[in-house]
Formats: C-alpha cells, sequence, structure tokens
C-alpha cells in the first residue's frame, strides 16, 4: 500500500492521527468560546458603527453581551490555563526534550526561517514546495499568536473586568491602556483568524472549502505524504510509521466538523464584513 | 339672472332714493352714517352677489355672538370709511385699524416682528371672541393652532424643529394642567413678539434662561452658579436653556427610553473633542449601544451646576473627584480616580503612554496584516496553479490506465 499514488480521500485507504483527542477538544473549546467573544465584544468594539447597537440588541442588549463576554472570556482562560498546565505536566514526566526542540515541538527553530524563505520562493515559482515536518512555520505562528493573545487579551481583559480591585494595586491610567489593548488585540485577532488561518488551515485551494482534521484529528497517509515530506520519511525512517495508523474517521464526526466548521467560517467572514464597514465608515 | 335682476332693481331704488339730496346739495347736512340695518339691508341677503359674482351675504350670526357684537358696535365703528361712504359703497374698504379703539395693542404690534401682520390673522374678523372664552382663537389652550396656522413648522434650531404639540410644554403639560402651562406666548410673547435676535425678545439668547426661569425658578438659581450661566453674563457665548432643552420638540424624561444617552449629543454639540475622547472609553462606547447604567456626561460633571475643574466646589475637582468616582464604585480611592476619562490617543503631552501603546498597536496590527497579506496573496495563485496542473496529471494517469483496463478486460473477455 505505500507508496502507490492516492489523489482522492477515501475511507477504503489508510489514515494516520494528526491530533491526539485532547488537542481537538481544546481547540473546539477555543474557537467555540473565540466566536463567543467575538460575536459579543464586536459591537463595543465598534460602537459608533451604524450596526453596532442592533447588533448588540439582537443578542439582548449591551446587559446580555456584557455577562456573555465575561463568561465566554472565564472560560477560555480556563481552558488556557488547562493546555498550559497540560504542556508543564508533559514536560516534567517525560517528553522535554522533544517537546522543546526537534521536529516534533512548537518552538519555532532556524529550520522554520528557512522554510519561510523556500515557500515564499515556491510561491514566486523559484523552487519546489519546502519539505515541511509535522508543525509549519505558519502553524507555529497561528499557536504562539494565540499563546500571545491569551495572555494580552486575558490580562487586559480581567483589568477591565475587575477595575475597583486593580485600582488598589495600579493607577488609572492602566484602564485606559487595558482598553487600547485588549480591542486592538481582539481586532488583530479576529481578523487574522477569520481571514488567514482560515484561508491557511480551510479556504486555500488544497482544502476548499474546509480541513475536517480538527474535528476528526485524522488525515490520509497519501495528504502526510504529499504536505508533511519531512515527516512522513522521518517516521518511515524511525519505523514508527504503521504505529500512526488508525482506523478512518468517522463519517458522523466528519460531517460534525463541516456543519461546525461552515458555521464558524460563515460567522467569521460576516464580522470581517461588518469591520470593515466599521472602519470605512 | 334673477340675482342679478333683483339686485340692480336694488341698486336702481337706492340711487332714486339718493337722488333728492343729489337734487340739492347746496344747504343740506352731511348725509347720516349709515346703520347697521342698512348693511344688513344687503349683507345679510345670503343670495345676493355683487358684480363679480361674489357673495355679499356675510355670516352675520357669528358677529352679534362677538365681544364687538355683544358690546353692541355698528359695522362703521370698525369700517370707518363707510361712515361717510355713500351707498352703495366701493368694493373695496379701508383696512379695519384696531388701533383706534385698541391703541396700546396696536403700539405693541407695530414694534414687533409680526407689524406687516394684520391683527385679523391670529384674532379673526367678525367672529372675535374674548380670550376668556374657550373657544377663541387666543384662548390659552388654542394659542398653539393659532400660531401654527402659519408657524407650520415651529422654527428653531436645526433637528429641533419637531411640532410643538409634540413636545412636552404643549403636548402634555397644557392637557394636564391647562392655564398654567405654557404656550407660544408665554414664552414669545403676544402682541410684541421679537425676532430671538433682537436683545429685548425673551428668546434672545441673553434672555432665555430669565423666560425660562419664570416658571423654572430653583433650576434658573442652580443655573446661575454654573460656569455657563457666568459666561454668558461676561458677555461670552456658553450653553442656556434651550441649548441642551430641545426647544420645542421639548421632552419629559418619564418614559422617554435612553434620554441619558441622548443627552451626550447635547454637550457634544459645543463639547465635540470632549464627546469623542468620552466615546473611546468604555463608558462612551457602553452608552453609544443604549444601555444607561454608565456614566454620561452628566454623571461626572453635573448638570444645570456644572462648575470648572479648577473651581474646588466642582464635580471633577482635584478636592472631589474620589467622592464623584465613588458614586458609582464604592471602595475606590485615589487611584482609581486618576483615571483620565478624556484620554486623547493623539495627545503626546496628555497620555503619552496611550500616546506610544497607540503607534505600537498600529504597527503591530499593520505589520502582521502586511506580512500575512502577502503571505496569502501570493499563496493563493500558487496553490490555484498547482492544482490544475495536480489534476491534468491525475487525468492523463486515469486515462491511460483505463486505457489499459479496457485492454486487460479485452483481453479477458
Amino acid at each position: 500500500m505505500k507508496g502507490e499514488p492516492m489523489e482522492t480521500a477515501s475511507h477504503e485507504e489508510t489514515w494516520v492521527e494528526r491530533f491526539a483527542a485532547i488537542d481537538r477538544i481544546t481547540h473546539a473549546i477555543l474557537f467555540t468560546t473565540f466566536l463567543g467573544l467575538s460575536l459579543t465584544g464586536l459591537p463595543l468594539l465598534f460602537a459608533d458603527a451604524p450596526w453596532a447597537r442592533t447588533m448588540a440588541l439582537l443578542m439582548g442588549g449591551y446587559g446580555v453581551t456584557g455577562t456573555l463576554h465575561r463568561v465566554f472570556g472565564f472560560a477560555m482562560l480556563f481552558c488556557f490555563a488547562f493546555h498550559v498546565g497540560r504542556v508543564v505536566f508533559r514536560l516534567y514526566r517525560k517528553r522535554g526534550p522533544t517537546m522543546l526542540w526537534g521536529p516534533d515541538s512548537l518552538v519555532p527553530q532556524p529550520r522554520d526561517l528557512f522554510q519561510m524563505y523556500d515557500h515564499f520562493m515556491y510561491f514566486l515559482g523559484r523552487g519546489p514546495r519546502p519539505q515541511f515536518d509535522r508543525y509549519t512555520y505558519w502553524e507555529k505562528f497561528d499557536y504562539w499568536a494565540v499563546f500571545w493573545g491569551m495572555g494580552i487579551i486575558g490580562t487586559s481583559g480581567l483589568v477591565l473586568a475587575f477595575p475597583e480591585f486593580v485600582s488598589r494595586f495600579l493607577p488609572g491610567d492602566v484602564f485606559t491602556i487595558a482598553l487600547l489593548v485588549h480591542g486592538e488585540e481582539a481586532l488583530l485577532a479576529m481578523v487574522f483568524i477569520f481571514t488567514i488561518h482560515f484561508f491557511n488551515g480551510n479556504l486555500r485551494p488544497e482544502k476548499f472549502p474546509m480541513d475536517t482534521v480538527m474535528f476528526t484529528g485524522r488525515i490520509p497517509l497519501h495528504e502526510l505524504r504529499d504536505e508533511r515530506p519531512a515527516e512522513y520519511e522521518r517516521l518511515v525512517r524511525e519505523g514508527r510509521l504503521e504505529h500512526a495508523f488508525v482506523p478512518p474517521p468517522q463519517r458522523r464526526l466528519d460531517l460534525f466538523g463541516r456543519f461546525v466548521g461552515a458555521i464558524a467560517i460563515s460567522l467569521g467572514l460576516v464580522m470581517v464584513a461588518l469591520t470593515l464597514i466599521a472602519l470605512l465608515a | 339672472m334673477p340675482l342679478f335682476s333683483r339686485f340692480t332693481a336694488l341698486t336702481g331704488a337706492l340711487v332714486l332714493l339718493a337722488l333728492p339730496s343729489l337734487a340739492a346739495p347746496t344747504k343740506a347736512k352731511p348725509a347720516p352714517a349709515p346703520t347697521s340695518d342698512d348693511c344688513l339691508a344687503c349683507h345679510s341677503d345670503p343670495e345676493a352677489t355683487r358684480a363679480d359674482g361674489k357673495p355679499l351675504g356675510r355670516d352675520l350670526g357669528t358677529f352679534a355672538a362677538s365681544i364687538h357684537g355683544q358690546g353692541g358696535l355698528a359695522c362703521t365703528d370698525c369700517h370707518a370709511d363707510l361712515a361717510s361712504a355713500e351707498l352703495p359703497h366701493a368694493e373695496k374698504l379701508a383696512k379695519v385699524d384696531c388701533a383706534t379703539c385698541h391703541s396700546d395693542v396696536g403700539e405693541k404690534h407695530a414694534g414687533s416682528v409680526h407689524k406687516a401682520q394684520s391683527c385679523t390673522g391670529c384674532h379673526g374678523t367678525h367672529d372675535i371672541l374674548p380670550s376668556s372664552d374657550p373657544a377663541s382663537r387666543t384662548a390659552h389652550a388654542n394659542v398653539p393652532a393659532t400660531c401654527e396656522t402659519c408657524h407650520k413648522q415651529p422654527p428653531g434650531p436645526a433637528g429641533r424643529g419637531k411640532s410643538v404639540k409634540d413636545g412636552f410644554h404643549v403636548g402634555k403639560v397644557l392637557a394636564e394642567y391647562g392655564e398654567s402651562a405654557p404656550v407660544c406666548s408665554t414664552c414669545h410673547g403676544a402682541h410684541d413678539v421679537l425676532p430671538p435676535k433682537d436683545p429685548k425678545s425673551p428668546m434672545h439668547h441673553d434672555q432665555v434662561a430669565a423666560t425660562c426661569g419664570a416658571c423654572h425658578s430653583d433650576v434658573k438659581e442652580t443655573w446661575d452658579t454654573s460656569i455657563h450661566a457666568q459666561m454668558i453674563a461676561s458677555g461670552r457665548n456658553a450653553a442656556t436653556c434651550s441649548d441642551c432643552h430641545a426647544v420645542h420638540g421639548m421632552l419629559g424624561t418619564e418614559g422617554m427610553p435612553l434620554w441619558r444617552v441622548a443627552a451626550t449629543e447635547e454637550c457634544s454639540t459645543c463639547h465635540a473633542s470632549k464627546a469623542e475622547t468620552y466615546r473611546d472609553t468604555f463608558h462612551g462606547k457602553v452608552s453609544s449601544l443604549g444601555y444607561e447604567r454608565v456614566a454620561t456626561c452628566s454623571d461626572c460633571h453635573g448638570n444645570h451646576a456644572i462648575r470648572p475643574m479648577e473651581d474646588p466646589a466642582s464635580m471633577v475637582s482635584a478636592e472631589n473627584r474620589v467622592a464623584t468616582c465613588q458614586k458609582c464604585h464604592p471602595g475606590t480611592g485615589a487611584n482609581f480616580a486618576a483615571y483620565d476619562p478624556h484620554a486623547d490617543p493623539h495627545d503626546r503631552e496628555r497620555n503619552p503612554v496611550l500616546y506610544y501603546a497607540t503607534i505600537f498597536m498600529k504597527a503591530l496590527l499593520g505589520g502582521t496584516f502586511a506580512f500575512f497579506g502577502l503571505h496569502t496573496a501570493l499563496w493563493a495563485p500558487r496553490s490555484l496553479k498547482d492544482r490544475r496542473a495536480r489534476r491534468a496529471a491525475h487525468e492523463a494517469e486515469r486515462q491511460a490506465s483505463k486505457g489499459a483496463g479496457d485492454q486487460g478486460d479485452g483481453g479477458r473477455a
């Protein structure tokens, strides 16, 4: 079976696991709370936009959206805390070296810079597609951008949620800065996720209209070989490939992923449109 | 034409009656003024018409009921030019001069903005009733309707010219309180209405507070202590009652949703830059969404008695600031009150940290989107091209294998 050309995904072919269940659940909580925070935060960020008051009223008015925003915010921060706890636990237990450096690590490495350069050369037709491994440079950027965003938006959000308490230790100016940073970072996160991340993960021609790997956790073997040849070679070389084989994804899970994904992508693109209206108005 | 013939017959008869006096003009005394009965000989006939066909009859029942009719005035008391006219009189009569009797009112009217308008426009003609009569055009409750015959949209600052009947004073107070409620004339005057630009007008910017204060004396007293009042008193331009309270469309706050949010618009008419920085704050953004439980201008600055920040009695003075914040944020102190509710990201002197943080954020967003925008813009076409090439290769392969398969099948068959 290995080495035979397979062009289309089918349930008869070989599949390999890419994301463990725990990572998929973390991502699901992350994007659910992210969409909730975006929907409830956008009217406040662009409070002067022609659509802002209507959008807030559709969700029950600011009294409701303000509360929902805090609920989603805390849920996201708990999700973040769980993830960081899990990373620290795994570092402590066993996977230290491979988590911090090497092809299975999300830590940016010199190789990522070279691959980014090669990728641009490939865009321009001046070279082959780089031999990507388990995590590409743009995937690492997505991960750390969210990591940084969580820290910045989460901290400033907490400052804004508990101003009386915070003012015991910090001067009043901190609220002005917190509001600016919270809003601008959120704008960056929203527009980035709803355009760049959606394109990289779902909308680009190879994946269009979406990739359900974050729901099913599995990719066909041929996709691993085509898109991540370095990882494929590595698994073969180390004799680990067969250990990565999994049954085909459940059809139900795949459909669920397509359904949820369609909603998320639609909501995201609508919010990008609303953002453009607000910025151009 | 029976009507016409009757009219000509009547005219002929009158001319004949007048002939003897014409025949002996030298010794005769001037003809006696026609009595009201003489007038009624023609003007009570509902079918009589003038030469041009217009009806001669007057609805004189209303005159009998009018204040002038009740007072026993004769037609010629007002139509003075007819007292010495020969009948039938000319079609065009001289204008009735009400000031002959109402000389004090006439004087006021002659100096008013309405001096070119006649008394009859507001008071009517034969049917004038005293203002104390509820049916009178000038009865208290009827004044707004009478003024609206000309002033369909009451004049006023742009966007505030709603019908005075929709407003609080005329729409609600008048219905509930009758005589004691203000109508047009309460504020503008009646016979002596002056244009608002006239310094003597009760509607002149400098006089508005005194005019409103005639009823709202408590508010006027409070307002007199404000920076707005002091500026006006010293001849400078500042907000008086009507600048914040929409003049004719004046609304009551009861049952009016979002009036606290709407009130910020009034302040921003003059304090535009402050309104802009307020809109950038959490308070401003939330109130823009139509939520009232956050601080608007008056929560921190007060309303009628607004004082400048430098005044120790001001709500936002260094002395009172903490207490003002504590109204909504109990338990907070100087750190909290040091918050700048009008921070300006463009003002490096006033808000240096915000100024540089704003530049940093703009650079971060601009840089990220510029890089990944380019990344995507280059990737998308390349990706499409690749996919087309892959599909073509796949198709060729499929055709080749199909051909081989057909051969194989054929061989098997």
